[in-house]
């Protein structure tokens, strides 16, 4: 048995969803997503419970959450950093952001911080080669990155 | 040389709103729309040539065709907001300055096919313009353009946002529906003829954002409006996503024709920083590179392209100027395609990993003649041995990088 329970609000959006697909299995996704928002990441016990709304088995969620690169199956840092290393902004520069990213706070791509405040993520493309380098702030994008602009933003962030 | 028929209002402020888009004619077409029958709507669409702008571009009337007449089952329109090929960012242009024409695009396209319900599945990373998206059907439906009884018309239709979560293969339409039916992101086998895509057994439209946002001109201004612009076999225009080492990258409508040479010395105003061109990935990351030498007698269309031993694609060109390391750019695309292999077939699961594992042993200096084979032979083993069109494409792409500028690796190499 599951300990984790959807707040109120995911309940009805859950529900509201629902009538919006042929099939329940479509909510697979929009599950997840619910869970992260909720919890920040989502966990086995999280994925029994979404086995159980969707009627499915916890090893069919696990199957799909462990197979979308965007879902954390483990907790992560407050700020969320998700450098490109693709093409365009490997052109751009993306290389010298991510060794000044890791040097300024002290961890490799795909770490967090000791005190649990940033984590630093090499990601595939964004769609924002026209306004390269660019990364991911938890859910916001920024662009046009430069270091000046980099730095301005770990002190912001670091306050 | 630009010809504005989807971007037409992306530089109006606020066009992303209701009051805004309606004032620019957004919704016009849905006047005409319902005075005509379903199957004139195709015929339309299917005269006008619209060719599918997401990187196949297939015939879109002809997609629309294969749908059952008088089905028992419901039909669904599903819209491929997946925008994820390395140096493609088109979609998302439609996305933030205009909601509303890819809404009108997805109301015409649905009559005509007889849907009644529309997904628009948007990348997860897309969360800013998936958003504004919602805020525009939310907008749509309280002003009765969609719901029931769209404008007091006998037709209903709901619109409805699945939100990605970061997979590449997503974009591939069938992995995009296993995805949708709320399954792991692997590709289907094809069927041996021509029929639909099935969304839970029902017959099922997959077109890409651009292709439908550009539905409603055709609507409005009819066929041969539309094929005033572009060739005979690339009727229209395309949004060009421009990146890489030029002075002004970015988006650019252009009718299909138009010259590369122009579209990069001119519109983008030349190699950044008064550099020489190298080279050119014209049509996102999975298509074969071009040498600043092929470049010369290339116009954008699918025509020209593939006369020139690559695609159009999806319209998004990267450039690179004569210091770039042609090897160190094929090892970008391989970590690139070895994550994103959904790896559901051994060849392709395992494939990109070796090219990807000679490539980095060649960068660092320990390659030998030995490696250009097993590449080669990798290539072999990728090509036309998988469920989906993924690594047949990496094939083709990794042959040309290593024909194309084999000295630079037999430098590396020595």
């Amino acid at each position: 048995m599951s300990t984790f329970l959807f707040n109120q609000d995911n309940e009805e959006k859950f529900s509201a969803l629902l009538e919006r697909y042929p099939d329940k299995s479509s909510l697979m996704l929009p599950s997840l997503w619910m869970v992260q928002y909720q919890e920040g990441w989502i966990s086995l016990d999280a994925m029994q419970f979404v086995a159980k709304k969707l009627g499915c088995s916890a090893m069919d969620v696990y199957s799909v959450a462990s197979f979308y690169s965007m879902f954390l199956l483990q907790p992560i840092g407050t700020h969320h950093i998700q450098l490109c290393k693709t093409l365009s902004c490997m052109l751009a520069g993306a290389k010298t952001l991510q060794e000044h990213l890791q040097n300024r706070l002290g961890i490799k791509a795909g770490e967090t911080t000791k005190n649990g405040k940033f984590t630093l993520s090499l990601v595939e493309c964004l769609g924002s080669c026209g306004t390269s380098p660019c990364m991911r702030l938890n859910d916001d994008y920024i662009e046009n990155l430069t270091l000046e602009k980099l730095d301005a933003l770990l002190e912001e962030l670091s306050k | 040389m630009m010809v504005k028929l989807v971007s037409k209002n992306f530089e109006i402020p606020n066009a992303h709103t209701l009051e805004v888009a309606r004032n620019y004619g957004r919704y016009a077409s849905l006047e005409k729309l319902f005075t005509m029958s379903p199957d004139a709507v195709t015929a339309e669409v299917e005269k006008s040539g619209l060719r599918g702008k997401g990187g196949g571009g297939a015939a879109t009337g002809e997609k629309w065709r294969l749908i059952p007449k008088n089905s028992d089952k419901p039909i669904y329109l599903v819209i491929n907001a997946d925008e994820g090929e390395p140096g493609t960012f088109k979609d998302r242009q439609i996305l933030e300055f205009d909601p509303h024409l890819l809404i009108e695009g997805i109301i015409d396209s649905s009559y005509a096919i007889g849907a009644h319900h529309a997904y628009i599945y948007v990348r997860g990373e897309y969360v800013f313009w998936i958003n504004r998206l919602q805020n525009a059907i939310d907008e749509a439906y309280a002003a009765g353009i969609l719901g029931e009884n769209i404008l007091g018309h006998d037709y209903a239709l709901h619109v409805t946002v699945h939100k990605g979560a970061g997979a590449y293969i997503c974009g591939e339409k069938t992995a995009l529906l296993e995805s949708l039916e709320g399954k792991r992101g692997h590709p289907r086998l094809k069927p041996k003829g021509k029929e639909p895509e099935w969304f839970f057994g029902n017959p099922t439209v997959v077109n890409n954002v651009e292709t439908i946002a550009s539905v409603p001109y055709i609507i409005n201004e009819g066929y041969e409006a539309y094929r005033a612009y572009g060739s005979a076999e690339s009727p229209g225009t395309m949004l060009f996503g421009i990146s890489g080492q030029v002075e002004r990258p970015g988006v650019y409508e252009l009718p299909y024709g138009t010259s590369m040479k122009e579209v990069i010395y001119t519109l983008c105003g030349g190699i950044k920083n008064g550099k020489k061109l190298k080279a050119i990935i014209p049509g996102g990351s999975s298509v074969q590179i071009l040498r600043a030498d092929e470049i010369e007698d290339i116009t954008l269309d699918y025509e020209s392209l593939k006369a020139h031993g690559s695609s159009l694609g999806t319209g998004g060109m990267i450039v690179m100027d004569e210091e770039v390391s042609i090897p160190e750019v094929m090892k970008n695309l391989f970590e690139f395609y070895h994550h994103e292999s959904c790896g559901q077939c051994t060849p392709c699961r395992e494939g990109t990993g070796w090219v990807d594992h000679i490539l980095t042993k060649i960068l660092a200096g320990k390659g030998t003649q030995e490696d250009f084979k097993i590449i080669l032979d990798a290539c072999d083993m990728l090509n036309g041995k998988t469920i989906c069109v993924f690594a047949p494409s990496v094939a083709f792409i990794a042959q040309s990088y290593i024909q194309k500028f084999r000295e630079e690796f037999e430098t590396l190499i020595q």
